[in-house]
């Protein structure tokens, strides 16, 4: 028997980015007893990284913004798969969250008549973007960060949370974990928990993610009997750097291109004019000339092909490299040195100024930079009520990346911070109200929390077996080859295998050392949600039979109208034990009201 | 490639001392890189503490060659040639090997009252660029903690931490000080409970700020200014009296209450 602390909240949220942060000021804001957890330092977390800034349809450079415009960009761009009504209220409010960090200390960038200025982002028709330089995401998290500090919210640092814990009802009571820098075990009881962990990119060898990205919230909500749903709509950002290969997959903003830089191919060519999808025709130029001129006159000219939304890009990224036109590492061109003075874009782009002359010796105001697709975002995850984040085990709650539905099959550049904005704080009223309304106080089953954490010990006591570096590595080559940006059924298949004998693998983990601050050992206590993560999105994949978004299927290359009616959903039923498969299926989406669909119907 | 030594202190509160790791030069590998490939083959529990992997989160600060760095922004191809030393940060106290326990800074982060801005006019807030640029290059700051694991004044001394915030937190105090909307006055605070008089401006901080903000002579000297002027100047004294910007009286900051 292994001991553990225990504490009680009304309301504990779990991951501290910006959606975490933003859900506990609500929830302390409302007087409950709220806990943050976090697997890292506060403030750390890989929101940092956000850097072109937060998409508001706030119309403060063109007044003809508004959240219609928003809300039909960000659906066009996830391919209607997304939930309309998360897509509307995402669009409505985002405005009123940035004036909120405004009031809250955040110092975004300024129109020369004073007010918060916007930039362009790739499927947003108008400059949307408030932000700070390149850092926006680091002016986000620091202000929510500073803010729950003034607020007094209680916050676990580096306490990596294993399980959620359920009651006799099967509603969410809790949560089971460890405190990383001495690997003692601790437990919460909750009358409701938001899960804001963020995304999974770490089971892919190329990515923007951080380690934390390791699906725990996406994961643990599966092992709670809750539903997930596109989990098989992962976006692959189409800039990541290239080379060294050490830094493969570090982001480079959108932007770059917001802010004038082109894509080329080898031979000099700004290929994407050859990669307009019949959908965008219409609106996107289709001459070099007038893509240029439209960064100072949106209104008399049609927007350049190196903003189309992501999922588009990195497809055409990918058939360059295919076609024998890449750069000497496998990339393409991006020159933003060609066409914006060194000045402008130093002061635009400090952040990827210093990351290129840094870590790859290249001055990205004299030379282009060489970028390619990589992993970068899930737009799948945990289902949730559109207005209260409620998933479908009662107690349970999600936003951010963890949450599905709102960005559909793809995500726009800058949807994201908004996403965190409004859906955490509407995650912290969804709780706030069912802690409120629960009745009687969440018990503790030390059944449950000790079994978590026998698990939890295994590898320790265990010698000689699997290396938990060496299946990590094994699994990231699986996700990368097999269910990369571009996929096909076999591969699929023989993906779904492979991870069978990983699964198989993970049991026999052995781990060297004690509990306290052992990389190795949070590594196997990770890898039990990224197998989990990785066998839904293949899944998810198998089952689309179609290319929609992020998902592309080189078997099905076209989008299937009747496929762009539902959501792929899956869930593991847990009354049947915990080896229980994870089930899939098919069910509609939710239906747009007339009012909304009227939008789609305008020409434009 | 050749090869490339590694000496590596593991240890924990009880003490410690540099290992040697030996393995293969790759190209474009940062410190980080090393580390990681030394977890995954020859010492799976050494601890360090990392996330972005992209200098923006600040976590994976140590001494590197005795002078503090980002792991995740230091090449190997530029550092001399012979064994690389990597240390934890000597300001913190041990956690174990790499991982220093920093949480010093988030306690005196508790201490500093918040921003507080008037009421929103209908029109919103109107701020210029040029105004808030002074703020925005100490928002650059990541929270590294090299500049604090490098002041003298905390750095082998323990007993100026209940009484010393730090340059992390001076440039935080010069921010909210600038803000052009801020209406709390931090100066009596920031002379006497933040030691900002212990600073004698040797400018380490300065140097090692992986964000080049310019901690002391953009924030921690116009600082020493206006508290020396809060503190004995009466014409800007009465200057503040019959100005109608409503600050909150340094005595009132200073007691601490932040809302």
């Amino acid at each position: 028997m292994v001991d553990y602390e225990t504490h009680d909240y009304d309301v504990i949220v779990i991951g501290a980015g910006g959606a975490g942060l933003r859900a506990a000021v609500e929830a302390k804001e409302r007087g409950l007893r709220t806990a943050l957890v976090c697997k890292s330092l506060l403030g750390k977390a890989h929101t940092v990284m956000a850097e072109g800034g937060v998409a508001a349809a706030m119309g403060n450079v063109w007044p003809e913004d508004n959240w219609q415009v928003h809300f039909r960009d960000t659906m066009r761009g996830g391919k209607m798969l997304n939930n309309w009504r998360m897509a509307q209220l995402h669009a409505q409010e985002a405005p009123d969250r940035v004036y909120e960090l405004e009031a809250w200390g955040a110092l975004f960038d300024r129109t020369t008549d004073g007010r918060i200025t916007q930039r362009d982002f790739g499927g947003h028709r108008y400059a949307r973007l408030a932000h700070v330089g390149d850092r926006t995401g680091l002016e986000l998290i620091r202000t929510l960060q500073q803010r729950a500090v003034h607020l007094g919210i209680d916050v676990f640092m580096e306490c990596k949370v294993l399980r959620l814990l359920t009651d006799d009802d099967g509603r969410v009571s809790g949560a089971v974990g460890y405190w990383r820098p001495t690997g003692e075990f601790i437990a919460f009881t909750a009358k409701a928990t938001v899960l804001a962990t963020g995304s999974i990119g770490k089971s892919w060898a190329y990515t923007s993610n951080s380690w934390e990205s390791t699906g725990d919230g996406h994961a643990m909500a599966v092992w709670a009997g809750a539903d997930v749903i596109d989990m098989e709509c992962v976006q692959f950002h189409p800039t990541g750097m290239v080379w060294p290969l050490s830094v493969r997959g570090l982001l480079v903003t959108e932007g770059v291109r917001g802010d004038g830089g082109v894509l080329r191919n080898s031979e000099g060519t700004r290929f994407m004019f050859d990669y307009v999808a019949p959908m965008f025709r219409a609106e996107t130029a289709e001459t070099e000339e007038e893509a240029d001129a439209w960064y100072e006159d949106h209104i008399n000219n049609r927007r350049t092909p190196d903003l189309l939304p992501r999922d588009e890009v990195a497809r055409a990224i990918n058939s360059e490299v295919k076609a024998g036109r890449g750069t000497p590492h496998g990339g393409v061109f991006l020159d933003i040195a060609s066409r914006r003075t060194p000045e402008y874009i130093r002061r635009r782009l400090p952040s990827m100024y210093h990351q290129f002359m840094e870590l790859a010796g290249v001055d990205i105001t004299a030379e282009p930079m060489e970028v390619g697709p990589t992993c970068h975002y899930m737009m799948g995850g945990i289902r949730v009520d559109a207005d209260t984040e409620a998933a479908t085990v009662p107690g349970l709650f999600a936003a951010g990346e963890v949450a599905g539905g709102m960005h559909g099959s793809n995500r726009l550049g800058g949807n994201s911070l908004s996403d965190l904005l409004v859906f955490g704080r509407r995650a912290g009223i969804g709780a706030a109200d069912f802690a409120e309304g629960r009745t009687g106080s969440p018990q503790l089953d030390d059944g449950q929390a000790s079994a978590v954490i026998a698990a939890a010990l295994e590898p320790l006591g265990r010698d000689g077996g699997e290396n938990p570096y060496q299946l990590h590595h094994d699994l990231q080559q699986t996700m990368q080859s097999l269910v990369g940006i571009i996929r096909t059924g076999p591969e699929l298949e023989q993906a779904l295998e492979k991870l069978g004998e990983l699964r198989q693998r993970a049991d026999k983990i052995s781990v060297d050392g004690g509990r306290a601050y052992n990389p190795g050992w949070n590594m196997a206590t990770d890898l039990p949600s990224m197998l989990t993560v990785s066998t839904a999105v293949t899944q998810g994949a198998l089952h689309r039979r179609e290319s929609r978004g992020g998902h592309t299927r080189e078997d099905f290359p076209t989008a299937d109208p009747e496929l762009g009616k539902v959501n792929f959903v899956q869930r593991q039923r847990v009354e049947r034990g915990p080896d229980a498969p994870i089930e899939i299926g098919p069910e509609p989406l939710p239906q747009m009201p007339p009012e909304l669909t009227v939008l789609f119907e305008e020409a434009h | 490639m050749s090869d490339v030594t590694m000496r590596i202190w593991r240890g924990d509160p009880a003490g410690g001392d540099f290992e040697e790791y030996a393995l293969e030069a790759q190209e474009g590998e940062v410190v980080l890189d090393v580390v990681h490939r030394i977890q995954a083959t020859q010492a799976p529990d050494l601890a360090c503490r990392w996330n972005c992997k992209a200098g923006k989160c600040g976590s994976c600060s140590a001494e590197i060659n005795g002078t503090p760095r980002l792991m995740c922004m230091t090449r190997m191809d530029q550092l001399p040639e012979g064994p690389v030393t990597v240390a934890p940060m000597r300001t913190f106290p041990v956690v174990r090997d790499l991982v220093t326990d920093v949480s010093f800074n988030y306690e005196v982060a508790k201490r500093i009252p918040a921003f507080e801005p008037p009421a929103r006019p209908a029109e919103g807030y109107r701020m210029q660029q040029i105004d808030v640029e002074r703020g925005q290059e100490f928002r650059k700051c990541i929270e590294c903690f090299m500049c604090q694991n490098v002041c003298h004044v905390i750095r082998d001394h323990e007993e100026n931490k209940p009484h010393y915030a730090g340059p992390r937190f001076f440039i935080r105090l010069a921010e909210l000080e600038t803000h052009p909307l801020d209406t709390n006055d931090r100066r009596e605070l920031v002379r006497q409970r933040m030691g900002l008089g212990l600073c004698n401006i040797t400018k380490c901080c300065t140097e090692v700020c992986p964000e080049h903000i310019k901690i002391t002579d953009n924030g921690i000297i116009p600082m020493k200014e206006r508290v020396v002027d809060a503190s004995y100047d009466p014409v800007g004294w009465l200057g503040r009296k019959i100005m109608r910007r409503p600050k909150r009286s340094p005595e009132e900051a200073a007691a601490g209450s932040s809302s």
